[in-house]
């Protein structure tokens, strides 16, 4: 087995009287790609969200490349590990160029220059160099998705966590960021999403988790979970899903 | 009665430059509120609590006085603890911009708020700190939405600043009150003050009105 990326320990998150995780205990190594499924309200969005801190752990533990996410290092750590949002989140007061370039600059420190070339390579990576210099307004939903990962990417992290990708889009944008996020797999890039695009864990995953109830219920390789589900909730969930 | 169109024409310099001087005022008051603002806006979304506490009390209390009393605190209260008079210039000034403050204050708080979650969110997945989020996401976004309301508080700040003539600074309304003091034409004299008022008023919400369209064709 290659290194560990991500290590959860018993985590624990409620928001108020709400307990929404439930002691969470998953490993996640380096260049995986993992698929999250479960029924709205299962927790997983939250679980995302913890793993770069979005939301606050109640207890429990979180380590990323052998390092505890703190308070203290959260700045450090964010940046190895980039989101990609439901509502793709793009500054839209920033041209796509200025988009991708802003965090690498002010994070990482590195020259305009440097920056704007390394834009333009991401870009043509996901296909959209003619829109270098229009804002985010003006690009569809598809597009916008595909210039937020492209955001996420130039800053080389580590981790990428996908949360919902594709639930904003219209059908027949799923594919066009599908086909991205399926290129990110081959390089080495750990991946963790919450997704309901069955079709795409069934291809790109290595391992799919069920969640229901703030737990992970099921997990194992996609034949094992789609074909042969062992829990009872996993097969009605797959069952109203397929 | 008779109207005595003459008398207000021939006090018409008169008063123009008292207007000129409560457009100083206003101008400084606002550009100082704007600074206090700014920083007691971000102040109270921060995240470190002593700051929301203080820019919590400065506003509630701004907010929960009148502002002449706020202008005698300044010019007839403050003098006796500190020892010396206050020039009335700067009393009017300071008293407006403390004031102008936290409504600004308030304004930025609402122009930040309004500027969606996820926008932070994104900014601080990128590992960006609060304070660079802020700094090139959230308040470029805000400045933009911030301006009508601006513009009204420059407005309002326009009309309030005739109160400083209580403590005798020379500013429009002061300079009809001592006109009339010479002249006894109140309605001649408060009929033009009056007219002046409208004029900067109306001129300044057709430059907000220009000015929001220019941001937003961007």
């Amino acid at each position: 087995m290659s290194k560990e990326m991500i290590k959860i320990t018993n985590l624990k998150k409620s928001f108020g009287d709400l307990e929404v995780l439930k002691g969470i205990n998953l490993s996640i190594a380096a260049g995986e790609v993992v698929v999250i499924l479960g029924a709205s309200g299962g927790g997983k969005s939250t679980l995302l969200r913890c793993i770069n801190r979005l939301e606050e752990p109640t207890s429990g533990e979180i380590q990323l490349d052998g390092v505890i996410v703190t308070d203290n290092n959260i700045n450090e750590v964010r940046r190895e590990v980039n989101m990609v949002f439901q509502h793709f989140n793009l500054f839209p007061h920033m041209t796509v160029l200025e988009n991708l370039t802003l965090a690498p600059m002010k994070v990482r420190g590195i020259s305009k220059a440097e920056a704007e070339d390394t834009a333009r390579k991401t870009l043509q990576r996901v296909g959209l160099s003619d829109k270098i210099n229009m804002y985010p307004d003006s690009l569809s939903g598809g597009q916008k998705q595909r210039v937020a990962i492209a955001r996420g990417l130039c800053m080389n992290p580590k981790v990428i966590l996908f949360d919902e990708p594709t639930s904003a889009l219209d059908p027949e944008m799923v594919q066009e960021v599908l086909d991205i996020i399926k290129e990110l797999a081959g390089i080495g890039i750990t991946l963790v999403l919450v997704t309901h695009e069955m079709g795409f864990a069934r291809e790109a995953a290595d391992r799919v988790i069920f969640m229901a109830d703030g737990c992970i219920l099921e997990q194992g390789t996609p034949e094992e979970v789609f074909d042969h589900p062992k829990e009872e909730k996993t097969k009605q969930f797959l069952s109203k899903i397929l | 009665m008779e109207i005595d169109f003459g008398l207000m024409v021939k006090s018409l310099p008169l008063l123009i430059e008292g207007a000129l001087i409560t457009i100083e005022v206003t101008a400084l008051s606002v550009l100082f509120g704007l600074c206090i603002g700014c920083v007691v806006g971000i102040m109270r979304l921060c995240n470190v609590h002593a700051l929301r506490i203080i820019s919590n009390v400065y506003v509630d209390f701004i907010r929960g006085t009148p502002l002449l009393v706020q202008i005698f605190i300044v010019y007839f209260a403050l003098p006796q603890i500190i020892g010396h008079r206050v020039d009335p210039f700067v009393a009017a000034i300071s008293a407006c911009s403390i004031n102008s403050g936290a409504y600004v204050a308030e304004i930025f708080r609402g122009g930040i708020q309004s500027i969606d979650r996820g926008q932070m969110e994104a900014g601080r997945s990128l590992g960006m700190t609060w304070w660079q989020t802020m700094r090139y996401i959230i308040l470029p976004q805000a400045f933009k939405r911030i301006i009508p309301p601006l513009g009204n508080e420059f407005i309002a700040m326009l009309k309030d600043s005739s109160l400083v003539s209580v403590i005798g600074f020379e500013e429009l309304t002061r300079r009809g009150q001592l006109v009339i003091a010479r002249t006894y034409a109140s309605m001649e004299i408060w009929t033009c003050v009056a007219i002046i008022y409208l004029i900067m008023t109306f001129t300044v919400s057709r430059l907000v009105a220009v000015l929001e369209k220019r941001f937003d064709t961007k």
